[in-house]
Order: C-alpha cells, then structure tokens, then sequence
C-alpha cells in the first residue's frame, strides 16, 4: 500500500484559534500554539509532521479557511 | 520557537489538495471564532466555483450577522432591508432570469421579521435558492431569544429558559416551506463536522442545479451554532448543538423533487 503523507499551512493570522480543526482530525496532530498571533488568538499548528495524511478534513471545516493542504503519495 | 510550517519540501503546487476558493476574497471575516457561517459561506463560494458560475450568479445579502457577507464573496451582491431578501431576490431573478439567485438569511431575518416574504417566496415557486442559517437565537444583537429558540434554552430576553405557555413554540420555518407547492427541494444540513459539511455541499450543489433547471425554489436551512450567544466555547457549542438542537431539528431532505 502507498503511504501518504500530507502537510498543513495555516495563514497564522487569519486563525481566530477556536479549535475546531483540532477535534476534526482524525489522527490528533493540530495543536493549539502557546503564543498568540497578531489579533491575540492562539493559532492551530502541526505537532506531529509524521502523522498527517493529508485528508483536508481540517481544511473543510475551518470556518475562516485558513488551512491549506498537501499531500505527496510516498513509496 | 521556531517555524511551525513542517515538511516544507511538500509544498509544491502538484501536491495541493485543498486551499480557499478563489470566490471567496481575502478580506478576514468579522464572524467570532468558531462560527457556522465562515463554513457556510465557503462551501457556498466552493459550489459557485465547482459550477463555474462566478460571472453568472447574484447573491442577495441579508441583515443580522451576516450583513457584511458582500465583503468577503467576489461575486455580485445586493443588500436587502432585514426579511426583505427574498423579495428583493424575486425581483433580481424575474429581471434578469438568465442568472442564478441566491439568498441568505439567519433565523432572525428569515423566520421573525421575513416570515411572509419568505412564505410568499416560496408559495410562488420564485425560482431562487435560499439558505437559511438557523442558531436559534439573535446572535449580532446580543443573543436575545429568536423564533426559533428551543423550548428552556436560555438568551438574553428568556434568562429562566424559554417558557411554552409565555413566548409560544419554536418556529420550524423548513417543516413550513416544504408543505407549499412553490418549493422543490427543501433541506436541513449542518457544518459542524467533515461528513456534514460535505454533505452540505453536495445538497447545496443540488439545490443550484434545481434552479438551473427552472424547478422552483430550494430551500437549504443550516443549524448553526452560535457560540458567543449561547456563551460557550465553539467545540461545546457544536457539541450542545447535536445534543440539543438536532433532536428538534433533524437533519436530512424533507422534500426532494422526482428525477425526470
């Protein structure tokens, strides 16, 4: 079976963090970050670069679309 | 703490699978964190897209929270006086039949003071489509209870609850709209989670093709949530809203047109 790997960009600014991102993925690796961005809110990030498979589940339900996915078929 | 941005050799435009519509414009949306409407919108803008009909559609914008919605989509929209969207969308559609039409309201607009537009529209088979956001609650205002506030849920004109024999029942504008001969497909969808914001989507294409199609009016409802009216945090509050508002809400099509 191919592995796939996938990767997500947040636009960091434009994430109001309200973590909905976090409870969609279905392998658990967006995090909340601890420092805040321009606006004051906390970002979501990638915590895990191993365990993305790239599926934009995420990115669909994000309500500001700030998520941008890419996945590379491996192997 | 260094860059967040990991596996920066994948990004390539080859191996992009998902990024913003382009129907959709950067401008950041004003919408709290977590709200419905950012999803409906986008899954909106993804159908127009889909359907490559940018240049052909006009959307008629309504009054409440998502006033402002003629910033952040690049297609051509109107602004309509609070309810009076689907009025102003018969006019749009029956001057210019040639393009496609879409309203969007919340349940303040919609099911409170757009009631008879919105009844009218519908009964008249006006050859629209119309989105109905519904959090059951008037959220730009400050969260004071709305038509469609669920019986014992707090706002803040009902703080004890809402009270049956006091402010009457909630009001299910799409169990209303599918009895009227006008409509072809009315829906109930939701956007908290993936498979509902496919599904969405799917029903969101469906309802355009109607109305390519000249059948009459569709009339998607999207339960929402309203985080900052409802005064918890966005996961508690979609997790509140399959909890308390799909049981008397539920989701699914209510009246789907046979294929011909």
């Amino acid at each position: 079976m191919a592995k796939v790997k996938g990767t997500i960009v947040v636009d960091i600014e434009k994430c109001k963090g309200c973590e909905i991102c976090v409870t969609a993925c279905p392998t658990s690796v967006i995090s909340m970050s601890v420092e805040v961005n321009g606006k004051g809110y906390p970002y979501a990030y990638l915590n895990d670069p191993d365990g993305c498979t790239g599926c934009s589940n995420c990115a669909i339900v994000c309500p500001d679309g700030v998520i941008t996915v890419y996945r590379q078929k491996i192997g | 703490m260094a860059e967040k941005v990991v596996n920066q050799e994948m990004i390539k435009p080859e191996n992009l699978v998902y990024q913003k519509t382009k129907v959709l414009n950067d401008n950041v949306m004003h919408y709290c964190p977590g709200c419905g409407h950012g999803t409906a919108h986008r899954i909106i803008a993804e159908v127009i897209e889909e359907m490559d009909i940018q240049s052909e559609i006009i959307g008629i914008a309504p009054v409440g929270c998502s006033v402002l919605m003629y910033n952040y989509f690049n297609v051509d929209m109107q602004e309509a006086a609070h309810g009076r969207a689907p009025a102003v969308g018969t006019a749009v559609k029956r001057l210019l039949p040639e393009k496609f039409v879409f309203t969007y309201q919340g349940d303040g607009d919609l099911a409170a003071i757009g009631t008879a537009e919105t009844i009218h529209a519908c009964n008249r088979g006006e050859n629209i489509t119309m989105f109905f956001i519904n959090n059951g609650i008037y959220g730009m205002t400050g969260g004071q209870m709305a038509p469609t506030t669920l019986e014992g849920m707090k706002s803040s004109t009902s703080p004890y609850g809402r009270d049956i024999p006091m402010m009457g029942n909630p009001l299910k504008m799409t169990e209303l709209v599918a009895q009227l001969p006008g409509t072809c497909y009315v829906t109930r969808q939701a956007v908290h989670d993936p498979s509902h914001v496919r599904k969405t989507k799917k029903a969101v294409r469906k309802a355009l093709e109607y109305q390519k199609k000249n059948m009459g009016t569709s009339f998607i409802e999207i339960v929402s949530n309203c985080n900052s009216g409802w005064k918890m945090a966005p996961v508690e509050a979609n997790n509140w809203m399959v909890e308390n508002m799909f049981p008397f809400f539920p989701l699914g099509d209510l009246k789907v047109p046979e294929e011909k």
